[in-house]
């Protein structure tokens, strides 16, 4: 095989800020790029966010323009709702079988036009909003929903491709075989209760996996009520309470209620940190991302009081600690330093037993609303993947690197790369980083195989 | 079902009347329990410094005990504490081969972890089940509110000794639900009840039974039924004192699981310790004539 055999173009594994910084990248070079998402649109979960630390910016605002650029760029390939079903081959010449999940709706015809998600009846708890059970509050007309929230929904009115998906194990058709009512009220004729799942198959030179991460489930933190406690909640949904495309349109209020909390704690290290119970790392990101949600929160509620326990604060970056110093000072954030034991529902409040360890003494605070910082995981199906590509993960199942130090970008397969917080916790600008340097890993690879016109060492052996 | 006992030194005096409720409940329902020939203290806490032999030579002793009596691998014991460290002592002679061979020299016998340590109401669900014990009840304990609470030892360290979740644990409460009565949900089922405090400080001892109690009540309450013996005692014998302390303060019965039962069942409660308990159970009893 000869260079002019190879083929040019990147398989991206997931679509993310790290994700779309790389397709970015090496498709604004020219090159043409297959960008994969299971979501039914892209962003990652930094389309979830609220704002960013330690800047505020609206994390919608900085991240739209990205996203749109993805969805309009004439050298990607976009598959959302889709996962990788098989990759074989190697360096130069990958296969990739891609097989896209029904959404029952013809997105050929579609025009976005939202009247399907406007008028289903189903108020569903959606993933994207952590499935915070608004449906009640919904009724009341104090949660809002544009075309999210339902059995068939996008994921948020920025979603690009702004094409709505079915969820079947809601639907009334689907599950009662009445309704209909999207079908009646589309005017193209583009919903369709029998679509079937689609296979794609792509050839690619070289692969970026940029699957990301997701959040320890609450279930397995029994000491802060195993999810049972609809006023506990992860950081994410609090982060979809804080923002204003969010399902209470950024007013912050608690599930069972519907109030606004005017006590809120804040607990750090959960399930991080914890080599009995569950992961020894830390996840890097909660230190900032919390005193954010509680500045955040201080910013719409001006007399309610945030509480931050934490073991210690870890704001190593670029104006962190600066950042966390203005939570305590100007925002009058308490931080306690310690562990929390137990957190349970007593009077309508969520009582949070704890430990304040300068003071030396126990601390009881009956809160309105309690935000755990759940340890970051790797995402679902990165343990598939890698099985799929014979490469390794570590024993939490985070990609491992070729070499930590000198080699983050690269697995131990040529031509495999790493971008995001797939191989562990990041934060944004981190994986932004990761994105662009996996990007340019790519584009000296395809660059190489242009001017030389075969593989070289460099591109199948690391010096 | 015939199954190797361990009575241990509360049920054999202070907690007598549990004692006599569990073998007369357990029989009730088909468990045979039957009491070790020879048996010695369980060892009281588990031997935190390992080097310890005596510690964990008095438990070994006991589990060769239970292997040698030929009532199968099963050994079962009603008191909380002597489960933990039976279980416990057996986990880690399992884990610990080279010091499992010092064990065996001490105590001049060879033992493998062969004996399985089972809670006596890990046996009563598992074994016989809820369902069937429910299909027994003569007399329901319909309307009956209680609180369950089951304390650390058959819970904590979760990985070594529980067979139930150890943040929300259920499985008093459903064999309360099978006897006819109805629990209640509170969040303190598993607070630590002050243990041995209570004979160094009692004062620490009230301040943690307190919240217990209140938040029990709280639930509505009208008993708590309890499956350790040195939580029962906490419990009990310190709401005497909350009175003097706690304006207002009602105080409630604290039952063994096992007397609820042998009532349920209509069995004979005349040897069940009612005059041992400091706070009278006598209101809630009467609502079955006893």
């Amino acid at each position: 095989m000869t260079g002019q055999d190879y083929s040019k173009r990147v398989l991206i594994v997931g679509a993310g800020i790290a994700g779309m910084q790389a397709a970015l990248d090496i498709a604004n070079s020219g090159y043409e790029v297959v960008l994969v998402e299971r979501l039914p649109s892209v962003g990652g979960h930094m389309h979830q966010l609220s704002e960013t630390f330690p800047t505020l910016d609206c994390a919608q605002c900085i991240l739209t323009p990205r996203t749109v650029d993805v969805g309009r760029h004439e050298k990607i390939r976009l598959h959302v709702y889709s996962e990788i079903e098989a990759i074989g081959g190697e360096i130069g010449n990958f296969q990739v079988r891609i097989r896209r999940k029904p959404a029952y709706v013809n997105w050929e015809l579609c025009t976005a036009c939202g009247a399907c998600t406007e008028k289903c009846p189903t108020p569903i708890p959606v993933e994207f909003d952590r499935r915070l059970e608004m449906a009640r509050l919904m009724r009341s007309g104090q949660v809002r929903h544009e075309g999210t929230g339902k059995a068939i929904y996008t994921l948020s009115p920025q979603a690009v491709p702004k094409k709505p998906v079915i969820d079947p194990s809601y639907c009334t058709w689907f599950q009662k075989g009445r309704c209909r009512l999207c079908e009646k009220v589309c005017p193209v004729g583009a919903i369709d209760y029998e679509q079937q799942p689609a296979w794609f198959d792509e050839r690619v030179g070289a692969i970026i996996l940029a699957t990301g991460f997701e959040l320890y489930p609450l279930s397995k933190l029994g000491e802060y009520g195993a999810g049972q406690v609809p006023d506990v909640i992860d950081a994410l949904a609090m982060e979809r309470l804080l923002s204003a495309s969010g399902p209470t349109a950024g007013v912050v209020r608690r599930p069972s209620d519907g109030r606004v909390p005017r006590e809120v704690v804040w607990i750090q290290c959960a399930g991080s940190r914890d080599p009995e119970l569950a992961m020894p790392y830390c996840s890097k990101i909660c230190c900032m991302y919390s005193a954010k949600q509680a500045m955040l929160y201080k910013h719409k509620v001006h007399d309610g009081q945030a509480y931050i326990f934490y073991i210690d604060i870890r704001s190593a970056g670029k104006r962190y600690e600066e950042f966390i110093q203005r939570a305590m000072e100007e925002d009058r954030v308490l931080y306690l330093r310690g562990k929390v034991s137990k957190v349970f529902r007593e009077n309508g409040k969520v009582v949070v037993w704890g430990v304040d360890t300068l003071t030396g003494l126990p601390v009881e605070v009956a809160a309105d609303l309690v935000v755990i910082s759940p340890a970051m995981v790797p995402s679902e199906g990165t343990r598939r993947l890698a099985e799929m590509l014979d490469l390794t993960v570590d024993e939490f199942g985070w990609w491992t690197e070729a070499e930590g130090n000198l080699a983050p970008l690269e697995t131990k397969r040529p031509g495999i790369f790493l971008a995001g917080a797939g191989s562990g916790p990041k934060d944004i600008p981190e994986a932004v980083s990761q994105g662009s340097g996996a990007a340019g890993k790519v584009l000296s690879l395809f660059s190489r195989w242009e001017r030389a016109g075969h593989l070289s060492s460099h591109d199948v052996g690391r010096e | 079902m015939k199954v190797s006992y361990f009575p241990g030194c509360t049920l054999n005096t202070t907690g007598k009347g549990f004692d006599n409720a569990v073998r007369a409940s357990m029989a009730a329902v088909g468990l045979e329990l039957v009491e070790l020939p020879e048996w010695n203290c369980c060892g009281a806490t588990f031997p935190l410094i390992v080097d310890n032999m005596l510690e964990l030579a008095a438990p070994a002793h006991v589990l060769v005990a239970a292997r040698n009596a030929g009532n199968g691998p099963l050994l079962t014991t009603a008191c909380t504490t002597c489960y933990n460290v039976l279980r416990r002592t057996n986990h880690f002679i399992r884990h610990h081969p080279d010091e499992r061979e010092r064990i065996e020299a001490f105590i001049e016998a060879g033992y493998s972890g062969e004996v399985e340590v089972k809670d006596i109401l890990h046996l009563l669900r598992d074994q016989v089940g809820f369902d069937a014990v429910r299909d027994r009840v003569q007399k329901p304990l319909t309307d009956l509110k209680v609180a369950c609470y089951y304390g650390c030892m058959v819970l904590r360290p979760p990985a070594e000794v529980a067979y139930d979740d150890p943040d929300h644990p259920h499985t008093l409460d459903d064999l309360m639900a099978a006897l006819g009565a109805t629990p209640v949900d509170f969040p303190h089922k598993n607070e630590c009840c002050g243990a041995y405090l209570a004979v160094k400080d009692a004062g620490i001892t009230r301040q943690m039974v307190y919240p217990i109690l209140k938040s029990a009540q709280a639930a509505g309450a009208e008993a708590v039924v309890t499956n350790c013996p040195l939580c029962q005692f906490n419990l009990d014998k310190q709401q005497a004192e909350m009175q003097k302390l706690h304006a207002g303060y009602q105080p409630v019965p604290v039952f063994y699981f096992s007397q609820l039962m042998g009532l349920a069942l209509g069995l004979d409660s005349g040897e069940y310790g009612w005059e041992r308990h400091y706070i009278s159970p006598g209101a809630v009893l009467g609502r079955w004539g006893e």
